[in-house]
């Protein structure tokens, strides 16, 4: 597994961003990098990034707090959510965001790093309350 | 200019005084008769232009030139001398505010012979931000201020700060310059900005108005609208001075002034029967739960809701209003423990019909559909000071629902009743189940914040920043501090409520009330005005789009050094906004047109990148950014600590993950 990271730069236009996306992602081997590469670029261009945020971090107040960096829902499954959404997330029909580009947002999700555990981040545990 | 000089000259010339002339206005009103003064009636009519034209040369003169001369000086006692020994009366500490022509007699006063003590006059640079000022301030401090404004065109630049302060139960005293009288005030700019009624425009929002005629009347108002506006459910007042009244001097004829004693009213509380249910219901509970908004107004209400909370072993929910909790304590629970309830008791909600409910904003017609949260025969209870004062225009008081114990009152003091009715109604056999109770709540407490940490950690090196490392970063540099968090505009995911240990009364100041966006930036630097006097550190976490709807209180704060850490949430976008159209672009099935930015048109905050530590350095204070690297992020507020403790104030901007 290799990880190639570069910095967002989103000072710049949108255009260059785009690129600078694609240009900073994460592969995994060279069929995915394709994909994950393209699912970037339409994680960004449709919007998932709003509530999900670049990382798919997610948030609790967007989000519910779900993760969807690494999502453990196979693509069967996450496509069947996007598509059908009936919660807080409006769905995603194919004439907005196609299949294969939906695909392509799934390996971009799968392509990211794993977090680090909270107990390797020292300010996560001297820095919040405790029990 | 002819005309002009003979105007002025008639002026002069009628030594009318406020009270005859009201009262020869109100003779001659019911006597038909339309000229008390007894004058020629001046053929000016046909000289008058239409209103709607634009201020022509005469009147720009009237707004820049130097103001005539006035009818009479010297002679006696100015009302708003009067006025200000009135104020002085009540403690107040400060008129943050932005000048005004309309109220330059008490401005004067206020400066010369108040000595610009008790209150002292702060220069503000718009009307919204001295009325957020005095928001954050009586949150910050439990004392509320004045502030002054413009007639007209001043109060409608308040107005949004107004209703936040409205909706988020904050007294605020508002007097608003004007100039009643047509026939004596200016013409040109001070009588576009005259009306009738200037109270009119925020009377929707306000606890109460008045616009006092006479100076004895006026001290009677004022003690009065700062005894409405300190009674639980607090709230802001407003007051229209008259221009007349404050610069007319005061009559000599014997009549004696009096200033009114102010005696705090005690805060109502619930009926004494409805308690008692309450407590049978919460004692014989098998999953009661709390759920608080703005119940803790004092450090005691703190205290008072977690003796009840260790009573009955309940999960408590704050909503967060006001820092009802601390966070640390294992009963401390987040909103969906309401899902099992079967017992609520709400106390202070400022939305009851959310709190048991929930709204999905993605049903098949576009407009969303309703969910209920709790079973349908949990028994709701409901402890509210804002049932005592509902208007009905303005939509804060939310949806309805159906309350199986509610009661009209302060909830903070009525839990001392409270308390003591649920320790007469626990049986002994119903002790142990709740201390069982409470150990299983005990290791929930302990699996959500495991989870909450997990969630930190995820993108902890992204760029932009995410919104959970700014929040710790931000907390690393001030933990050893006494600090206050005055404001968090903007959205990051709650992090510091999340993960900060929030035990004081003054660590958590709440949200805005009525989430009129421009609210974070000027009540935070009332806030951190209040903060100073206390000796407590005030942080902001400052979002972009907040902050440029006022920037200049920026230059109020280092104008009159007021101690402050902003920390930019800088997500370059009014996100919200960003959400929504995405959400109506997917409704109708159409791809979201984002131009030349990321977010859709219209919702972004790019292109230019506004430089916010250049705005902030232009105006006063220190400040540092962009910080784009996480690993800068740490250093840059570390700087920024040290001058604020050194009495300055500082801000550090940051490039931010949307949420």
């Amino acid at each position: 597994m290799r990880f190639v990271s570069l910095p967002f730069l989103f000072t710049i236009s949108a255009l260059s961003a785009l690129v600078v996306f694609a240009a900073g992602i994460a592969v995994l081997d060279t069929a995915v990098a394709a994909s994950a590469e393209k699912g970037k670029a339409a994680f960004v261009q449709h919007g998932c990034w709003q509530c999900h945020d670049f990382a798919g971090e997610g948030s609790i107040a967007t989000s519910n707090g779900r993760v969807i960096a690494r999502t453990a829902l196979p693509l069967e499954a996450f496509t069947g959510f996007v598509r059908m959404s009936n919660g807080q997330m409006p769905p995603y029909r194919p004439t907005v965001l196609s299949d294969e580009e939906l695909g392509d947002i799934y390996a971009y999700l799968q392509s990211l790093p794993e977090p680090k555990a909270p107990s390797d981040i020292p300010l996560l545990n001297s820095n919040v309350r405790s029990r | 200019m002819a005309a002009k000089a003979s105007r002025v000259k008639l002026a002069s010339s009628v030594k009318l005084n406020r009270r005859k002339f009201l009262a020869a206005a109100a003779v001659a009103s019911a006597s038909g008769v339309a000229n008390p003064t007894g004058t020629a009636a001046a053929p000016q009519a046909e000289q008058r232009l239409p209103s709607a034209l634009p201020p022509n040369a005469h009147v720009a003169a009237a707004e820049t030139g130097n103001p005539p001369e006035p009818a009479s000086r010297g002679n006696g006692t100015p009302g708003s001398d009067f006025m200000v020994d009135v104020i002085k009366t009540l403690d107040i500490k400060y008129v943050p505010a932005n000048p005004a022509s309309s109220y330059r007699g008490i401005h004067e006063s206020l400066i010369n012979y108040g000595k610009n003590t008790m209150p002292e006059f702060l220069t503000c640079m718009h009307e919204e931000s001295g009325v957020a000022m005095c928001h954050g301030y009586f949150k910050a401090t439990g004392k509320p201020l004045m502030t002054l404004v413009h007639g007209v065109v001043g109060l409608q630049h308040a107005a949004m700060s107004v209703y936040n302060a409205w909706c988020d139960r904050v007294p605020v005293l508002i007097m608003g310059g004007n100039d009643l009288d047509a026939a004596r005030r200016a013409p040109g700019v001070p009588t576009f900005h005259s009306a009738q009624d200037i109270n009119a425009i925020v009377r929707d929002y306000t606890k109460w108005d008045d616009t006092p005629v006479s100076p004895q009347h006026f001290a009677q108002s004022f003690v009065r609208m700062y005894k409405i506006a300190t009674t639980p459910p607090y709230g802001p007042v407003m007051m229209a001075l008259d221009g007349g009244l404050q610069t007319e001097p005061i009559r000599q004829d014997g009549e004696q002034l009096y200033i009114p004693k102010y005696f705090p009213s005690a805060p109502p509380q619930g009926d004494s029967g409805a308690v008692k249910e309450a407590a049978r219901l919460l004692a014989n509970a098998e999953r009661p739960v709390i759920v608080v908004d703005r119940l803790a107004r004092t450090p005691n209400g703190v205290s008072l809701l977690v003796e009840l909370a260790e009573l009955l072993q309940a999960p408590v929910v704050d909503q967060g209003n006001r820092m009802n909790f601390p966070n640390t304590h294992y009963l401390s629970r987040p909103a969906n423990v309401v899902n099992q309830a079967d017992v609520v008791i709400g106390m202070e909600l400022s939305d009851y019909w959310n709190t048991v409910n929930g709204f999905i904003d993605n049903g098949d017609d576009g407009l969303g559909r309703n969910v209920a949260k709790v079973k349908p025969q949990t028994k709701l209870i409901s402890i509210s000071s804002v049932d005592l004062l509902t208007k009905s225009n303005y939509q804060d008081f939310q949806r309805f629902q159906s309350i199986d114990v509610s009661m009209p009152g302060d909830a903070e003091a009525t839990l001392p009743a409270l308390i003591e009715a649920v320790r007469s109604a626990i049986s002994s056999d119903r002790k142990d189940a709740m201390l069982k109770r409470g150990d299983a709540i005990r290791q929930a407490h302990a699996k959500g914040l495991d989870a909450t940490k997990q969630a930190a950690a995820i993108a902890w090196d992204a760029t932009p920043i995410s919104t959970a490392r700014l929040v710790i970063e931000l907390y690393a540099q001030i933990k050893d501090l006494d600090w206050s968090l005055v404001s968090t505009s903007g959205n990051t995911s709650n992090w510091a409520n999340r993960l900060w240990p929030i035990e004081k009364h003054h660590q958590w100041l709440g949200a805005s009330g009525g989430y009129g966006v421009g609210y974070g930036a000027p009540a935070s630097v009332g806030a951190a005005l209040g903060n100073r006097d206390l000796g407590h550190f005030s942080v902001s976490i400052q979002s972009d789009g907040d902050l440029m709807y006022a920037p200049g209180v920026l230059w109020t704060a280092a104008r009159h050094k007021i101690p402050l850490l902003a920390v930019m949430h800088n997500n370059r976008g009014y996100h919200q906004e960003v959400m929504h159209i995405q959400r109506m672009s997917n409704f109708r099935d159409r791809v979201a047109n984002i131009g030349n930015d990321l977010a859709p048109i219209g919702t972004s905050i790019m292109n230019p990148d506004i430089e916010y530590h250049k705005l902030a350095e232009s105006m006063g204070w220190w400040a540092k950014g962009p910080i784009v690297d996480p690993a800068d992020l740490g250093p840059a507020i570390k700087e920024a600590v040290a001058v604020v403790k050194s009495g300055q104030p500082a801000l550090v901007n940051v490039l931010t993950q949307p949420r």
